[in-house]
């Protein structure tokens, strides 16, 4: 049976069908709900396997970039997002889903109420939008989305607030030796970005694109690789042709088919 | 303001209502601020609802900005609603603001009033305090049922013009004499409501009365074309005249509704338009194009699309515009630039659409008066916009509240500009919500694939009065203006009739669908209001409360509006087009050099610091992007896109032509220089160039002025004869007028007549989907087309300004059309590797843009031509550089053959473009040294 995955919407999300089409070629079956539907009806989220929060401008990012869709969560899904991750299930946040998992306390690793917040996205070094295609390395290999991934990444970033930092230097060496970072900014012959712009497209520190938590079921990432799926999508074809973002999501599928 | 040495940006957040210690800490520390990144300090301002100072406390150094009452504030509501969420209860409102803390040496009053009045705010939708700021809060809201008579009635001439000018309705006397003689008719004075619709339905902007007008042509003697004596309906007979007689089959609608519609792929219809928001954006640039975009975008979702794409082409000032040449009143291009560039960013990215097609020119006649034409693209089921009011259908409103947004927005767009204007006109102006306008997608998309409405109209110029005086038009209604939700109190009914604030749309729904409506208005946030029905009276009468305040006969209002009559003088261009001067044979002109002034060209040099900032990949269908390459930054000709959802494999084209610069020069030939570009650049990318269907957007001068409308009769007599000529249709248009300043000196300035047409190619295979960057070294690189370089409007001319070639502009080549259907096929059988249009700077600057792209190097020979400078920088119409690899070549030159082409030059791997001439070499440049011109010096994104 196809897992099922839960796609969450909230006024200004719009790159949701672009991740279902993604996780559907993956082999996945996907359903879109507004977050105001999820709160009115009794959808039943231990039917869904996986769990996704897509890209946008959540609520015209206003009080900053994925803070009101991070509200939403700990507001009014508590406990559903809980049992998802008690259970191990696969998660992803995708650039305003990343920042809604960082400021809903649930990546780098859960935050209790009260908690000091270790990590956060902020305005790109450049301070401003910027849409590129850059290369991901992915590293993780306790991050079941990135686990065996040997291909780099190629795929675009388009956001404003893509840069991850942290309060303390020295937890991003933590988060390094805890294997939770999960994919790496690099050159495209897969030499580390090194905080080169515009590989390191928004100056996050350590060439950061994303992380999991310690579980290793709950991604975040700020690129788009759901925008590099099907082959017209790609740029310069053909010297780059074996550079998916499909790979990723079938991780995540195979992963949710099996447990 | 050397003295400056650090500015500080603060974000302000003003909450009005009892809070606790405990509840201020939550605020600011859950919501209002992020604990890694910023600081954070509170402060309690003391019943500020009993003071009317603007500024609370003076501080040196410290000036705030907040929004004039009114103004959209976004991030207000959601203040409201997330503290709620977060358990916060005792807020009543909430606003945001902005403070800068400059620090330096004599930072004085004098300098934070120049900093505040020229960087920090806009006086059209901003105060600001030197200290702290009153906030100002949106109030509930109540309307207000005033409404005034207007006495027309036995009024001279004089009399008549004075009221019109008086409401700012820009009517003519013949117009306001119309009114006059239904006042007559119906024995009775007018109520404003009425006088307002009138205007505004009667306005340039809403019936294009200029381009429908009876024009009697006067010519000059010497002119090589010969236009009709007479024209009864300029539109019809040009424009319109062309689309109905090329009668494509694959054109499904053109020029009925919001859009344009062709077919795509047998299930599927794309439709397209392109509106201008000129005036908006040169007094509120970021406010002026954000909701610019977001009217072209309800354009396409008034057809029930889903809209898929984004193009803007802009028109500035030049940059370095010395402050004291700039004219009283008007902001400098600069700053009109990064408001513009970042206004449509704003929209686009966050409805979650490609922008993915543009251009930028820049020219001294747009200080004044800036261009911004924003287009949208859509995608629907075929045939699945309804058509059918029915009577007892309800009118629907749905979308953002009403204000006094954009007031007389469509009779301020025909007027021209004075240095008052911002003031007088601020109302004019309007802030969007894309996020508003995104809901109204997520809503209608649904609704159309269930059947919800009968007929749908975006709210644009003229606001309400004119969605539903159109949708009333076949057959009636009535309507209470007391239901509509408003933004703040005291809005009279013909505010409220007339308002233009953005992100609504309204729907004609049969009372059986209304609840499940309501119902998908209620998932996605989207307010719903009922405020009528329609009938079939034939009149359109609106109600306050129980007051009758408007009720006029659809027939009168609209088809009561005289046609105008102009005079257009029709002149003879200084230089006869394609007239060679054999002066520039003598030139001693270095190549190198002028090839890398050329790539640093404001018109030419890299767009990327612009194209960066607009989502080109959201919706995953782009499969050319605005920036090709191996490194992702050469200029691409068009855009190529294959639409979410489609299964097949068919994809479409984006891209567009403009040259203000021949515009200035010969307005016919550039009309049909200017179509010509669009459709190469189409073909550039692969498309079909049989499935070409094209927009216009005119932005002219003052047409009462001869010459004026003789530079607009030459460009519609050449759309017509070049859309035949090329078998391609129009199918939407706009037009913009009054593109004029009256400056200081008295003096009336025209912008140069700007025609910019935007093509939309179909293409059966996105496979065989072109970029310009080289590919390969060994490949022979080929000139296709006819020719004919020369130097009038040229910017080899725009780079040596004491000394220019005088010359005619280029002549459009009868064989085009053959070159492109020879060169599709060509594409068809994948026999191209690469191909770039020759265009502004001549075959230098595209051979540079194409070695750039590829990082591969050229080595072109030029043969015996004539004359080197002319073969390396002349300007010609018809022709592309095409790529193709040593095994192609034979079929290549086979498919070519009976039209021009030869091979000048082959790729090779040494980064470098060397161009010969009889043995000769005229230049080698390194591609890094190429770079670094057209990049600014930025490389890789990387300064070098």
């Amino acid at each position: 049976m196809k897992p099922k995955a839960l796609i969450l919407f909230a006024s200004g999300t719009n790159r949701d069908h672009d991740v279902s089409d993604a996780l559907e070629l993956a082999g996945a079956e996907t359903t879109i709900y507004p977050v105001k539907y999820l709160r009115e009806s009794n959808v039943d989220w231990s039917a869904y396997q996986m769990l996704i929060i897509p890209g946008g401008f959540s609520y015209a990012d206003a009080l900053g970039a994925g803070r009101l869709f991070a509200l939403d969560l700990t507001a009014y899904f508590t406990g559903q997002v809980q049992n998802f991750l008690a259970a191990g299930k696969p998660v992803i946040g995708i650039c305003n889903g990343f920042q809604a998992l960082v400021k809903s306390g649930i990546l780098p690793e859960m935050r209790m109420a009260g908690e000091r917040q270790k990590a956060t996205l902020t305005f790109n070094q450049s301070n401003h939008f910027e849409c590129r295609w850059v290369t991901l390395k992915p590293v993780s290999q306790k991050c079941l989305w990135t686990q065996g991934l040997t291909a780099l990444i190629d795929c675009p970033v388009a956001h404003g607030e893509g840069n991850f930092q942290v309060s303390d230097p020295g937890y991003a060496e933590t988060l390094f030796q805890q294997d939770q970072v999960a994919l790496l900014y690099t050159y495209p012959d897969g030499a580390l970005a090194d905080g080169k712009y515009p590989m390191n497209p928004n100056g996050s520190i350590r060439d950061i694109a994303g992380i999991c938590n310690q579980q290793g079921n709950v991604l975040g990432l700020m690129p788009h690789p759901e925008n590099n799926i099907f082959p017209y999508q790609t740029p310069d074809r053909a010297n780059r042709p074996d550079h998916f973002g499909l790979p990723l999501f079938i991780n995540g599928v195979r992963y949710a088919s099996q447990s | 303001m050397t003295g400056v040495k650090e500015i500080e940006c603060s974000d302000l957040y003003f909450v009005r209502g009892e809070l606790s210690e405990g509840d201020m800490k939550s605020l600011a520390d859950r919501l209002l601020h992020d604990p890694v990144t910023h600081q954070v300090e509170a402060d309690i301002l003391e019943d500020m609802s009993a003071d009317s100072r603007e500024v609370m406390k003076v501080i040196p150094g410290i000036i705030e900005v907040a929004l004039r009452p009114g103004v959209t504030d976004p991030a207000a509501e959601q203040i409201v609603r997330a503290a709620g969420m977060i358990g916060v209860k005792g807020i009543s409102a909430a606003c945001t603001g902005l403070r800068f803390f400059v620090k330096g040496e004599n930072v004085n009053e004098s300098l934070l009033r120049q900093l505040a009045e020229r960087l920090f705010s806009n006086a059209v939708i901003q105060r600001y305090a030197l200290g702290t700021i009153m906030p100002s809060f949106t109030e509930a809201t109540e309307a207000n049922g005033a409404v005034e008579h207007i006495h027309l009635r036995g009024l001279d001439p004089a009399g008549l013009l004075a009221v019109s000018a008086d409401r700012r309705a820009a009517l003519s006397l013949e117009e306001m004499q119309a009114i006059q003689a239904y006042c007559d008719r119906e024995q009775r004075d007018l109520t404003d409501i009425e006088f307002e619709m009138l205007a505004q339905t009667w306005s340039e902007h809403c019936v294009h009365k200029t381009f429908k007008s009876k024009v009697i042509v006067e010519q000059d003697d010497e002119n090589t074309h010969t236009f009709p004596m007479e024209y009864n309906h300029l539109f019809n007979q040009t424009i319109r005249a062309a689309t109905r007689n090329i009668n494509a089959c694959w054109v499904l609608s053109s020029f009925k509704e919001n859009a344009g519609i062709v077919e795509f792929d047998g299930k599927n219809e794309i439709s397209f338009k392109v509106e201008t928001h000129n005036h908006p954006s040169a007094i509120e640039p970021f406010g002026g194009a954000n909701t610019g975009i977001g009217g072209v975008i309800r354009d396409v979702i008034g057809v029930s699309a889903k809209p898929i794409a984004s193009t803007d082409i802009l028109c500035f000032g030049p940059q370095d515009l010395h402050l004291e040449d700039l004219p009283e009143g008007v902001l400098h291009p600069r700053r009109i630039a990064s408001g513009v560039v970042a206004g449509i960013e704003d929209y686009g990215n966050k409805m979650g659409i490609p922008t993915v097609n543009g251009s930028v020119w820049y020219d001294p006649g747009f200080v004044a008066n800036p261009l911004v034409f924003c287009g949208s693209i859509g995608i629907a089921p075929k045939g699945s916009n309804p058509h059918g009011i029915q009577p007892g259908d309800h009118i629907i409103l749905l979308g953002g509240r009403t204000g006094r947004d954009g007031l007389r927005g469509a009779t301020f767009s025909s007027m021209t500009m004075d240095a008052q204007t911002g003031e007088v006109s601020g109302a004019s102006v309007q802030i969007g919500a894309p996020i508003v306008e995104k809901g109204l997608v997520d809503v209608i998309v649904p609704a159309r694939d269930r059947g919800l409405y009968h007929a749908i109209t975006d709210c644009g110029a003229g606001g309400l009065s004119s969605a539903v005086g159109e949708m009333a038009s076949e057959c009636g209604g009535d309507i209470q203006l007391a239901d509509v939700p408003l933004k703040y109190p005291g809005l009279v009914p013909w505010e409220i009739w007339l308002s233009e604030a953005q992100e609504r749309m309204v729907v004609a729904v049969p009372d059986k669908n209304l609840a499940e409506l309501k119902n998908l208005c209620d998932l996605y946030d989207v307010s719903l209001t009922d405020i009528g029905t329609f009938n079939q009276s034939g009149r359109i009468r609106v109600f306050f409360g129980s007051n009758l305040v408007l009720d006029l006969d659809n027939e009168f209002l609209h088809n009561g509006l005289p046609q105008r009559q102009y005079r257009a003088h029709v002149r003879a261009p200084e230089f006869e087009p394609g007239w060679q001067n054999e002066d520039s044979q003598v030139l001693d002109i270095d190549y190198s050099t002028t090839l890398l002034k050329l790539l640093a060209h404001p018109n030419i040099k890299s767009k990327e610091h612009i194209i960066r900032v607009y989502d080109h990949e959201v919706q995953g269908g782009t499969v050319v992007k605005p920036l090709s390459g191996v490194m992702h930054d050469g200029p691409s000709d068009g855009s190529v896109i294959k639409p979410a959802g489609c299964d097949g494999k068919q994809a479409f084209v984006l891209s567009n032509g403009l040259n203000p610069e021949y515009g200035k020069q010969a307005p016919y030939e550039m009309t049909q220089l200017v179509m010509d570009e669009a459709i190469r650049n189409a073909v550039a990318c692969g498309a079909d160039p049989t499935r070409i269907a094209v927009l216009d957007n005119f932005c002219w001068g003052d047409p009462t002025r001869p010459e004026v409308m003789g530079d607009l009769v030459q460009s519609a007599q050449a759309c017509y004869d070049t859309a035949l000529h090329y078998e391609t249709p129009f199918i939407s248009g706009k037009d913009s007028f009054n593109n004029e300043y009256l400056g200081s000196d008295g003096n009336r300035h025209s912008i140069p007549p700007t025609l910019v047409i935007s093509a939309l190619g179909w293409m059966p295979d996105w496979e065989q989907a072109l970029t310009m960057d080289l590919k390969k070294p060994g490949d022979l690189l080929y000139l296709v087309g006819d020719f004919q370089p020369g130097f009038g409007g040229s910017h080899f001319n725009l780079i040596h300004p004491e000394s220019p070639v005088e010359e005619g502009i280029p002549v459009c080549s009868p064989g085009n059309p053959a070159v492109y259907r020879a060169f599709y096929t060509a594409v068809s059988k994948r026999l191209a590797a690469a191909c770039h249009d020759l265009s502004e700077g001549g075959l230098a600057v595209a051979a540079a843009e194409m070695c750039m792209g590829g990082r591969l190097g050229l080595q072109i020979d030029l043969g015996d031509d004539t004359d080197p400078l002319r073969c390396l920088f002349g300007e010609t119409s018809g022709c592309l550089l095409v790529e193709v690899s040593p095994d192609s070549q034979s079929e290549f030159e086979n498919v070519m053959q009976t039209n021009p082409f030869r091979q000048i030059g082959i790729v090779h791997s040494s980064p470098e473009l060397v161009i010969n001439h009889c043995k000769e070499n005229l230049l080698t440049v390194g591609i890094s040294d190429l770079l670094l011109a057209w990049k600014e010096g930025v490389i890789g994104g990387q300064t070098a």
